[in-house]
């Protein structure tokens, strides 16, 4: 029997103003990450709700990555220093419930940082691939 | 034993209501049992010395009554606050959630609030009533002649034992002394478990977080629960479950909750007092606390009306998501 | 339900090479809501703009999903195509499937299926996307500068001169600032006051121009084009426009014992006074710390003497309410105290001095009527020590000093070394310092004719110790090329103190939302591209409240300023972003979390009354959203507990839509 290889599914929120054009620059210069990353945009990382990463894997995500411009230069001023401090907390928060760790991430990458997009994404994910599929949080429902 | 008297509330109550600074009375009274108090509602002097109940057993936080009653109530409310209660009711304040000028607060004096599991735990089920006035606690039950004879500290419940503050932050008039915050150990559960591996966690959280029957009870007696329409009520909220559906359900209401209440959260431990799983609910919240603390300083939600919890501020050089676990790796 | 078109764009074959996009469209076909789908080699193309519109006419279309490059590419075009067709233009929604698909997946069945999920989250969107419109504010045609120094001087003319009514606000009596105590200006050495005072004038007498001296802001409320502000005038227990400014009551004034503020505390004025002669307003003010007659009522010489009877012991503070269009911010700087810098022993001597009270020593105004004599004794000195680099480009340890460097102190001690030399030959002068800047026009050549033409003395190093010694200043310092230990024995001891931004501006930010750094500077938008401009919209930066500056740089910013400040007050009305939060009023606690994350002020609470569910009534505290302040970041949603708060075009749902598309 073929085993089939484990492809993580892994969902990316990035910020209209640094990583979402960071990811764009990443495409202009053709630099490569894993197909399993899915990007959505948000206007800034602040908008995102614990409530959306903890949807994400009861959807069956494998990981989830929050991406912002770095602190100090956030389009809205403070968003991404509110996004430190929130995803800071629910991120240990996870892992006190015995979540794995390595399947939340929050980087900070700018426009200019295509090549740590990519690089981001590709490591991400590999981290990811090596937990194996998200056992510990996800909806018993969508599971064929 | 309670330092200050039943009587004593009553007859302060009375007076209140008599020279009109109050016109009704937020207190604790009886139950289905005498362990079972309810929080009720009086406008007069006959139902207060008739029903009016303070004992060992009125661990109720009444400062989210106070968000409904003081928009039904014409004049004054009385509530007769504990030391942790007070807290809360700073922090209802500091959410502006009632107007202080519609209430009367009078602290209490607390020794502390007997757990009844624990007093079963000795005498065994069956419990007819509790005498609390004396010495030590006087449980009847149907089963035995003689009242058996409790140690109170024996049966205090486990936030009590932890107790972290004596202090009154708030009130309009203080029975007894105004109390010290104390050294607590309250942290020493949330630390046993930070020890243990992710795999541990992870088998504990689900023995605990599997019993949830998503009663709501947690939500209900939380003080700092009020919002108007909670988020697992409301169909566009895109987490409206009333009861979990799976595993992952209760999981995702306990951190949605905790979260939601992180940096808000007193820590007055209603949530697993009322729980009737016991799911030591209150572990969640102390997570956040004492996480926020280490990461950004000691902060007390509730210790004064105003202050800015962590979570709705920030310095340029706080650490990193991924940094939060650096100096906790003995379990990586 | 909505009615979905999805067009599909090869983008040449920079999408199709390596994305199947017949498949693409294929597949969303059947997703819920889609009735349309296409694809096409150019969507951008003016062929398939056409297409689209087309498109929404024959399939009576409510929604548009776009398979194409980047929405920050051109989601502007396909918004304005929606808007051709009769469409709502943010019933649009781009799935990337070029830069995060096509570019960067090399494989065509990856590409694909990736490119299929992308368009799903979007058409997942569109479905709950609702027509969202701009709002619409009036501006208030008037402008306030805060702040009356030369920054805010160029900022109002130049408003002023563009038609539109300014207020320039000055906490001192008079407005000149930093500039009036100038001597000579570097590098060509004109005279400060002879091209400060004219531009005062200017102000004085323009007629859109309201000087609001002795006033300070006390209250800022409202937003862009709409701004509430109260400004507190102190009482100067003269009548303004009764005063004359004739002087004779300063003269007659017996309490003369006050340090003068203008002269750095180096000589004394009366306890009525006008800063200098050339003040606008030219007008006396009572300093009520020092008047005898306003602390004991004893005296009242000054009401006597002034035939115009302008004295007015009884007057109160007064506050002024405006509405202003824009703000304009020119709160300037302050040398640093020198109170931790005892190594140089600037409380200890009154010889030592910072270069601003070295100004004053020279200025033919000041009091030594510009004969440069010690502070102490009054003897000519003959050897002066410039220290350069006093409390600028600290290591952030030492907890004294700012880590920044102060810009200016290198050009104007080059400038009084060279002066001191031209005017006194015999005086020998030395400069200390860490390296010597002069990043400016003529700025390097004026300090080579220094060292070259008038022979003063740069040496590489740091002053280590200032010690009072008899009459003589014993410099100890190094110098770092020869490495040597130098001994000298100095009459005076100039120190080159960094500038800080005046104390009010903290506060001061504080009312207008608008950002500082650490060190108090005020934030510009951007700081490459919108560098006079805070991001708080509406509020703007003049000079040196956002970094140091010499004075050609604070002119060219405060017009730079001013430009922006008209080009905001030229319009009549301000359109905004409609993707801005939103408070859902029956789910609000009113509990202020959203208010607190909020950085720009946009949140304000209201009392209503509701309905409950057990049919009373009752009044409540809710949170209300400004659609013209907010810019939609969205860190109010997260903070709102209740999730009362959302952001329009970035909804919860929304999002939580694409996370189920994607997750699928």
């Amino acid at each position: 029997m073929q085993v089939k290889e484990f492809k993580p599914l892994i969902v990316a929120f990035c910020c209209n103003w640094c990583s979402y054009a960071g990811a764009d620059l990443a495409g202009n210069n053709r630099l490569n990450y894993p197909a399993e990353v899915k990007i959505i945009r948000v206007p800034c990382s602040c908008r995102v709700n614990p409530m959306f990463i903890l949807r994400a894997f009861q959807r069956g995500a494998d990981g989830v990555i929050l991406c912002g411009c770095h602190p100090g230069d956030c389009h809205y001023t403070s968003g991404n220093y509110y996004t430190r401090r929130r995803m800071a907390m629910l991120f240990s928060m996870l892992d006190f419930l015995g979540i794995e760790r390595e399947r939340t991430r929050v980087e900070w990458v700018s426009a200019a940082e295509g090549a740590k997009f990519s690089a981001v994404m590709t490591d991400f994910a590999a981290t990811v691939k090596a937990l194996g599929e998200n056992k510990r949080l996800e909806d018993l429902r969508c599971k064929k | 034993m309670q330092k200050v008297s039943q009587q004593q509330l009553i007859d302060k109550a009375v007076s209140l209501l008599a020279d009109g600074t109050v016109s009704c009375v937020l207190g604790w009274t009886k139950g289905e049992f005498d362990y079972d108090i309810t929080p009720a509602l009086f406008t007069d002097e006959a139902s207060l010395r008739q029903g009016f109940v303070w004992n060992d057993f009125c661990g109720a936080n009444f400062s989210k009554y106070l968000v409904a009653k003081t928009r039904k109530c014409e004049g004054k409310i009385l509530v007769f606050l504990k030391p942790c209660d007070t807290y809360s009711f700073n922090q209802l304040l500091t959410e502006h959630r009632f107007d202080r000028e519609k209430v009367y607060a009078v602290g209490i004096p607390c020794e502390g609030m007997a757990d009844i599991d624990k007093v079963k735990a000795i005498c065994g089920d069956g419990i007819s009533s509790i005498d609390c006035n004396g010495e030590k606690m006087a449980v009847q039950t149907i089963y035995e002649d003689a009242p058996v004879q409790v140690d109170a500290s024996s049966v205090l419940a486990e936030r009590c034992i932890n107790c972290k503050s004596k202090k009154h932050v708030a009130y309009d008039e203080l029975m007894g002394d105004e109390g010290d915050v104390i050294d607590s150990a309250r942290f020493d559960e949330v630390a046993k478990l930070e020890a243990m591996t992710p795999d541990e966690r992870f088998t504990f959280w689900q023995n605990e977080l599997s019993r949830c029957i998503r009663c709501n009870a947690c939500r209900d007696a939380c003080p700092a629960c009020t919002c108007e329409v909670c988020v697992f009520n409301n169909p566009k909220s895109g987490v409206e479950n009333k009861s979990p559906a799976n595993s992952f359900e209760e999981k995702m209401f306990h951190i949605i909750r905790a979260f939601h209440v992180a940096g808000r959260c007193t820590d007055c431990g209603e949530c697993s007092r009322v729980c009737p799983q016991n799911i030591p609910l209150h572990l969640l919240n102390r997570k956040f606390i004492k996480d926020m603390n280490e990461c950004y300083g000691e902060y007390q939600a509730g210790a004064e009306v105003g202050s800015r919890a962590p979570l709705v501020n920030y310095t340029t050089d706080d650490l990193e998501p991924g940094e939060v676990f650096n100096g906790r790796d003995s379990d990586a | 339900m909505q009615r979905i078109g999805v067009f599909v764009c090869w983008c040449g074959s920079n999408i199709a090479g390596t994305v199947d996009v017949k498949a693409v469209a294929e597949a969303l076909k059947a997703e819920p809501g889609v009735v349309f789908s296409t694809d096409y080699q150019y969507m951008c193309s003016q062929a398939g703009q056409d297409m689209i519109k087309e498109s929404v006419r024959e399939h009576k279309l409510t929604g548009i999903v776009i398979c194409s490059c980047s929405p920050r590419m051109h989601e502007a075009t396909f918004r304005k195509t929606a808007a051709a067709a009769g469409l709502n233009p943010y019933m649009v929604e781009i799935a990337n499937i070029r830069e995060q698909c096509s570019w960067v997946h090399k494989e065509m069945p990856i590409g694909t299926e990736k490119a299929i999920i992308l368009g799903k989250a979007a058409v997942a969107k569109v479905n709950l996307n609702t027509p969202l419109t701009p709002g619409e504010s009036p501006v208030t045609k008037r402008a306030l500068v805060i702040g009356g120094g030369i920054a805010g001087i160029q900022t109002a003319l130049d408003i002023a001169d563009a038609g539109f009514p300014v207020d320039i606000v000055e906490k001192k009596p008079t407005i000149g600032g930093k500039m009036a105590q100038l001597d000579k200006t570097f590098p060509t050495l004109d005279c400060a006051a002879c091209i400060l005072t004219p531009k005062m004038v200017d102000v004085a007498q323009h007629e859109k121009i309201r000087i609001f001296s002795y006033s300070e802001v006390s209250e800022v409320k409202g937003f862009v084009g709409n701004f509430d502000v109260t400004i507190k005038k102190h009482a100067r227990y003269v009548k303004e426009d009764v005063c004359t400014g004739c002087g004779a009551c300063v003269e007659k004034c017996p309490m003369k014992k006050v340090p003068n503020e203008f002269n750095l505390g180096m000589d004394n004025r009366p306890a009525i006074y006008i800063p200098f002669a050339q003040a606008v307003p030219k007008v006396a003010t009572i300093d009520p710390n020092a008047c005898n007659m306003l602390k004991n009522g004893k005296c009242g010489l000054c009401a006597r003497v002034c035939t115009a009877g302008a004295i007015d012991y009884k007057q109160q503070d007064e506050y002024i309410q405006e509405k202003y269009g824009a703000i304009v911010v020119a709160t300037g700087f302050n040398p640093i105290s020198m109170d931790k810098f005892d190594e140089f022993a600037y409380n200890q001597s009154k010889d030592v001095i910072t270069s601003l009270e070295f100004e004053r020593l020279t200025n033919a105004a000041g009091p030594t009527a510009g004969k440069l004599l010690r502070p102490s004794d009054g003897k000519h000195p003959h050897t002066i020590v410039f220290v350069q680099c006093v409390g600028s480009r600290c290591d952030s340890c030492a907890q004294k000093g700012k880590e920044y460097c102060s810009k200016i102190c290198c050009m104007y001690t080059a400038k009084h070394a060279m002066l001191t030399r031209d005017k006194y030959p015999d005086t020998e002068v030395y400069v200390f310092y860490i390296d010597v800047r002069t990043p400016g026009k003529s700025f390097d050549e004026f300090y080579r004719r220094a060292v070259e033409e008038y022979d003063v003395h740069y040496i590489k190093g740091m002053v280590g110790k200032v010690t009072p010694q008899g009459d003589k200043l014993k410099v100890q310092a190094s110098d770092l090329l020869s490495n040597k230990q130098l001994h000298i024995d100095a009459d005076l001891v100039v120190l080159a103190a960094a500038i800080e931004p005046d104390k009010s501006a903290r506060p001061l930010a504080t009312m207008l939302t608008a950002s500082m750094d650490t060190n108090d500077f005020f934030t510009e938008a951007h700081p490459k591209l919108r560098p006079v401009e805070s991001p708080t919209a509406g509020v703007f930066l003049s000079g040196t409240c956002q970094g140091p500056k010499d004075i050609p740089e604070t002119v060219s910013q405060a017009g730079a300023a001013a430009s922006k400040v008209i080009g905001l007050l030229a319009k009549d009305k301000l359109k905004g972003n409609p993707c801005v939060a939103h408070s859902n009023e029956q789910m609000c606690n009113g509990c202020s979390s959203c208010e607190r994350v909020c950085p720009y002020g946009a949140i304000t609470y209201e009392d209503k009354e509701f309905r409950m569910p057990d049919r009373t009534t009752a009044i409540r505290r809710v949170a209300a959203v400004n659609p013209a302040v907010c810019q939609g970041c969205g860190a109010c949603t997260v903070a709102c507990p209740s999730g009362a708060m959302d952001l329009r075009g970035f909804m919860n749902e929304q999002i939580m839509a694409e996370v189920d598309a994607i997750c699928k």
